[in-house]
């Protein structure tokens, strides 16, 4: 494996992670509990797309990669590369909320990362998405700590949802061992095995001060595969309505 | 009369963003940089959000103004070395914001604040006795705070980093 192919294969992942959460979120478009959440769901599907968009541009003109948006909805299947946790349906708003504390809790640290990248092109982009996503964990964090103290239902629905979040949520940190090693070494980012610690760090204090138990990470089988291609039942019919509209005249320019 | 660059920078300043109709491209400090070429003007410029839906729309708007005015060929391209944050508009934005009615970023010194949570001036009676609603708004710059001094529910553009 070249470094090119390792660095394909890690922004593809980002990328399809950030796709997909996005799509998921926009779902929440028109059915939010109040017009706030409505707005923040939706304004965050934007960012993340956006933020998808941004970083298949990069695997387009540093990496030789394909048109962005042929990328982004004509890929079969196995051919995406975002964890499973990003892949589950919506389910009720705790599920929601608590997948979108967790995972943008890893991007921020991701991001955080490389802003210090060997690769040139990431570290302005690192640096946007960074100060964006401040916000995306700024509002996660104001519900998780509200939700945990409006009373035993409500707080016992959060603690049950990050211990069903939990291990999806580490197959964020899938490690890629071959690809891994070049990255690495080549000053790319720090590793999964680094980010995966310093997130753990993180949601464990943040946990904490809502009065939420982190689970251990020895108590649970984390949920890998996405990043090989094995995917849950819930990816084919996502794509199939994303890419919908796309696959009906894919030369149409808008 | 050749073209000058400030001749370039006074026609930019009637290219107004879209989403907020009283600032220009360069009261937001979305261009870094001008070019007076053989053939024609480049103008460099960078989006404020990342995911911004506009920034086609305004890329069109420099083309077609700058070719109106100065009656030259204009090439505009995204500058991907530099990237937005919010202390790059001018202190004239701020005012011009604050008459919009939206209340214009803080200025940021440092890293990682709450800065917006709390005490966000109210662009309507200027009371710093507000508090933050929701980090987003109407479009991907704007968060949504209340006044608990005059009762407002007002728009903020949020500071960026």
């Amino acid at each position: 494996m070249t470094k090119n192919d390792a660095l394909a294969r890690m922004l593809t992942a980002m990328a399809d992670d950030a796709l997909i959460q996005g799509h998921r979120n926009s779902e929440w478009t028109g059915l939010g509990p109040i017009m706030e959440e409505d707005i923040a769901f939706s304004s965050m599907a934007q960012d993340k797309i956006g933020h998808a968009w941004a970083l298949y541009r990069i695997l387009q003109e540093e990496l030789g990669g394909e048109e962005p948006d042929s990328f982004a909805f004509l890929r079969n299947e196995k051919d995406y590369r975002c964890c499973h946790f990003v892949e589950y349906p919506n389910g009720e708003y705790d599920f929601s909320l608590m997948r979108h504390f967790l995972f943008d809790h890893a991007e921020a640290i991701r991001y955080q990362q490389l802003r210090e990248s060997a690769f040139a092109p990431l570290r302005p982009l690192a640096e946007k998405l960074k100060g964006e996503i401040k916000y995306h964990t700024l509002h996660a964090n104001a519900w998780i700590a509200q939700l945990c103290r409006a009373g035993e239902e409500s707080y016992a629905r959060m603690q049950s949802a990050l211990n069903t979040c939990f291990p999806l949520a580490l197959g964020i940190f899938e490690p890629d061992p071959e690809a891994g090693a070049i990255l690495e070494a080549e000053g790319i980012y720090p590793g999964e095995a680094k980010l995966k610690e310093m997130w753990l760090d993180r949601v464990y204090n943040l946990c904490a001060a809502a009065g939420l138990n982190l689970p251990a990470e020895s108590s649970v089988t984390p949920e890998y595969g996405g990043r090989k291609g094995y995917h849950t039942e819930y990816l084919q019919p996502l794509l199939e309505e994303m890419g919908a509209v796309f696959r009906s005249d894919p030369q149409a320019t808008w | 009369m050749p073209i000058t660059e400030s001749d370039i920078y006074k026609a930019l300043e009637q290219v107004m963003d879209p989403e907020i109709p009283v600032l220009s491209v360069i009261d937001l400090g979305m261009i870094t940089g001008v070019r007076l070429e053989e053939e024609g003007i480049h103008v460099k410029m960078i989006p404020t959000f990342s995911a911004c839906p506009a920034v086609d729309y305004i890329k069109q708007n420099i083309r077609s103004t700058l070719e109106k005015e100065l009656d030259a060929k204009v090439v505009v391209e995204i500058d991907k070395e530099a990237t937005w944050n919010s202390n790059r508009m001018s202190a004239d934005a701020h005012e011009k914001l604050k008459q919009f009615g939206i209340a214009p970023p803080q200025v940021q010194q440092g890293e990682e604040r709450a800065e917006i949570e709390l005490h966000t001036a109210c662009p309507h009676c200027s009371s710093e006795n507000t508090y933050l609603r929701s980090p987003f708004g109407s479009t991907l710059c704007r968060a949504i705070h209340y006044c608990r001094n005059c009762g407002y529910v007002f728009e903020h553009f949020k500071p960026l980093g």
